[in-house]
């Protein structure tokens, strides 16, 4: 007898805050809104500590059946939830992640209209993201995979009355569309050549299955097409554009869906389909190669931006390259471990920047700020944390999960030093970048002058109402430390992106081993082991140290540049970038790749909407048809009526005629 | 015996000068009498099928035309004077009331 965790009320909760928020919070009072969002999404959290200090007591996978949905014939779909120690770790980064940053935005938003707004679609995105994580089936898993889109939508479009926010918005959800045009191909496989959904079932038959080492079948065409998914959700290549844009939402948003939780997704959705990943080894190093070259590409252009949001925004798709390099070596434990260490930093540096953006009144641009650091040290500090802890420096969390990655990305009889040296450059290139914002951001002089008046971005006001005076201090003018309910969710992730990584890879692998080996029989594993010319054992202990001393050096000397190109001769990124010359330029347009896109995928679709199916189809045949159908009927009545002239004598005319026709008819025939 | 053929043209001349009587003429007396002249062509053609097929059915035909062509001209006149005293012309053209 397994005991009852009622798991459905945990996405149950936020959105019962999202709905009271939404149906009826207009007519609240701030403070009503925030204890209704803080609530419930609190209480969620609670809820998923409760459940974790009773999981050394549970059977897993524990599966917990709500209602039935879908029942056809043999096929059948139940709203049903499933918890594994990898939905576990998921479970608890995402509402407690989730609740600091519920926390931060109340200070961030306090003056922006459409507070309750904010927070019911805060809420909602939470429902969604544990709907995701929790669900026992892949449908249900897509639901919430589509319900986190359109909370990032709904998000990234916050501030709708700007045109570049509503176009990043859709921006973002029409490349999701790409993907989960991926996704859901993969989920009709399963469903034509499994007859089932349900993780457990799908589980069961795939591990029957051979590994597929011969060439490419069922198993890798659906790893595929998850991987499809997963690129556009985690915005991989080539679907990565979206996530740049999508920082034109408010800060809060970006650390909340474009850094911690959403854009994990994908890693987790590979993680949770490990059986297949492991049973296609093409469709393995696809997503390694993928995750790699994402790493390597997005760090580059971060290298070169210049505002702070997108800094992190690259960084956060390199980072995510990692995790998917982690899943393609299939040491997905690794790729879990930095998604949560990842979740604490990122989050962190976003928060924090959001801070600094607040600080300095709504300037984004890095080349405006410096020398911040005597001005708002909480920020700086906690940003020193969660930038150490980003570019790999022990003891911090990113060096821990970066290293465990990097080891088995080298170590993995699917890995390659290839991937590890593409690694170990890209660590170099993510301190490098981390750095330069460090020193533009906090060090040097200050270089705006914008820090009398506040940014105009503050002053959006949609549903305006009276601002209730903030229930802290707030000093406003001149630069400014963030209000203390802000810098509190920053500390506690500032000390989570120290300690975080302590628990160490091997033990945090031993934790989520029954959720991430279950299934790999010791036979198929040998199996791989044979097929795979697998590296021979490394001298493990000895090349293990060696990488991590080679990781820890190109960390410090992207600091060590950092610090020469930004601190010491501030001069000399210019003339290196006068220098290098076109290739500057390339990187700093990204690339041109979404000028590329532009004119591949998007003018070709725009003309060709216009010109042949709105003004071709639409206009010059489905309406011309329409249109010249109803003036020939016109025109042949206007003939006609002149037939009906009322003229008598016109009309004994006509059957005259008409009787002299048959008439003649008949003759001829007769006489025939 | 004068054949067949001599009855149906004859039948035939007399139609066609009433339908031209009835189409080209204005006044309406005259059309009155194109349509009974019309009737009559056909009275004879009924007469000469009858008579040369002895049957008896065309000549109580012919009998029907001419009571139906009675009350038709007692109608029709009766109608006609009214118009006149009404419109005071007998120009069909010009009794167009119902017209749009």
């Amino acid at each position: 007898m397994t005991p009852n965790l009622y798991l459905w009320l945990i996405p149950v909760l936020p959105l019962v805050g999202a709905i009271i928020n939404g149906l009826f919070g207009k007519r609240f009072s701030r403070q009503t809104v925030l204890a209704i969002a803080l609530g419930f999404s609190g209480a969620a959290f609670v809820m998923a500590l409760w459940i974790a200090a009773q999981f050394s007591s549970l059977a897993l996978p524990h599966v917990e059946n709500l209602a039935s949905w879908i029942r056809t014939g043999d096929f059948q779909v139940d709203f049903a939830f499933y918890l594994d120690q990898l939905s576990l770790v998921m479970l608890l980064v995402v509402t407690g992640v989730g609740l600091l940053i519920h926390i931060y935005a109340v200070g961030y938003m306090w003056e922006e209209g459409g507070f309750y707004r904010f927070f019911c679609y805060l809420n909602l995105f939470m429902f969604f993201m544990l709907t995701l994580v929790l669900a026992s089936n892949y449908l249900l898993m897509f639901v919430g995979w589509e319900g986190v889109g359109l909370a990032s939508y709904l998000l990234v479009g916050f501030w709708f009355t700007k045109d570049s926010a509503a176009s990043a918005g859709k921006k973002a959800f029409i490349v999701n569309r790409i993907g989960d045009f991926g996704f859901l191909i993969a989920l009709f496989l399963m469903i034509k050549h499994f007859g089932s959904l349900n993780f457990a079932q799908v589980f069961r038959i795939v591990s029957s299955m051979p590994t597929e080492t011969a060439g490419a079948g069922l198993l890798t065409a659906i790893g595929l097409l998850l991987m499809v998914g997963a690129a556009g959700k985690s915005a991989q290549l080539p679907l990565y554009v979206w996530l740049p844009d999508a920082m034109e939402g408010p800060t809060p948003v970006s650390a909340l869906i474009h850094a911690a939780t959403m854009v994990t997704a994908g890693v987790y959705m590979v993680a949770r389909s490990h059986m297949v990943f492991d049973r296609a080894p093409q469709a393995l190093m696809v997503v390694a190669i993928v995750g790699t070259l994402t790493a390597l590409f997005a760090a580059t252009i971060g290298v070169c931006q210049t505002d702070i949001k997108k800094v992190l925004a690259y960084s956060t798709i390199s980072q995510l390259g990692y995790m998917f390099m982690a899943c393609g070596v299939a040491a997905y434990s690794a790729g879990i471990f930095h998604l949560m260490t990842h979740a604490f930093f990122k989050g962190l540096l976003f928060l924090a920047a959001g801070s600094v953006i607040h600080a300095v009144g709504g300037e984004q641009d890095m080349r405006k700020m410096g020398g911040l650091r005597h001005h708002i040290p909480w920020t700086f500090w906690t940003m020193t944390a969660a930038t150490f802890a980003i570019a790999g420096f022990p003891p911090f969390a990113g060096f821990f999960s970066k290293d465990a990655i990097l080891w088995k990305a080298f170590s993995s009889p699917y890995g390659s030093w290839v991937y590890w040296a593409f690694g170990v450059f890209t660590a170099f290139l993510t301190s490098f970048y981390m750095f330069r914002l460090w020193f533009l951001t906090f060090f040097g002089e200050y270089r705006g002058e914008a820090a009398e008046k506040r940014g105009d971005k503050h002053i959006q006001v949609i549903n305006s109402r009276p601002v209730a005076p903030a229930p802290y201090e707030h000093g406003h003018g001149g630069i400014h430390e963030s209000p203390k309910v802000m810098l509190i969710p920053l500390v506690i992730l500032a000390v989570l992106s120290v300690c975080g990584g302590w628990v160490g890879a091997d033990r945090f692998d031993k934790f989520l081993s029954p959720a991430l080996h279950a299934g790999v029989t010791a036979n198929s594993q040998e199996e791989t082991a044979a097929a795979t010319p697998a590296p021979e054992p490394k001298e493990q202990g000895g090349s293990e140290s060696l990488l991590t001393g080679i990781s820890v050096l190109a960390a410090a000397s992207g600091l060590f540049l950092a610090w020469v190109l930004y601190q010491k001769r501030p001069q000399l990124p210019q003339e290196i970038a006068h220098a290098l010359g076109g290739f500057y330029e390339t990187v700093v347009h990204k690339y041109y790749v979404d000028e590329i896109y532009a004119a591949v995928f998007v003018k070709p679709l725009i003309d060709g909407s216009t010109r042949i199916l709105w003004q071709g189809v639409d206009r010059d045949v489905i309406d011309a048809t329409l249109d010249n159908s109803a003036e020939g009927a016109r025109e042949v009545s206007d003939a006609m009526r002149h037939m009906q002239s009322g003229n008598l004598r016109s009309y004994a005319g006509w059957i005259a005629a008409g009787a002299a026709v048959v008439i003649a008819y008949m003759v001829w025939t007769g006489t025939r | 015996m004068v054949p067949l053929s001599y009855y149906l043209v004859l039948s035939g001349i007399l139609f066609a000068c009433g339908v031209t009587g009835f189409l080209i003429k204005r006044n309406i007396i005259t059309v009155f009498m194109s349509i009974e002249l019309m009737l009559n062509g056909v009275n004879l053609s009924f007469v000469a099928f009858a008579a040369q097929w002895h049957a008896l059915s065309g000549q109580v035909f012919v009998f029907f035309v001419m009571v139906v062509a009675a009350a038709e001209a007692t109608v029709g006149l009766a109608i006609i004077i009214a118009v006149y005293r009404t419109r005071e012309t007998l120009n069909v053209d010009r009794i167009n009331l119902l017209k749009l």
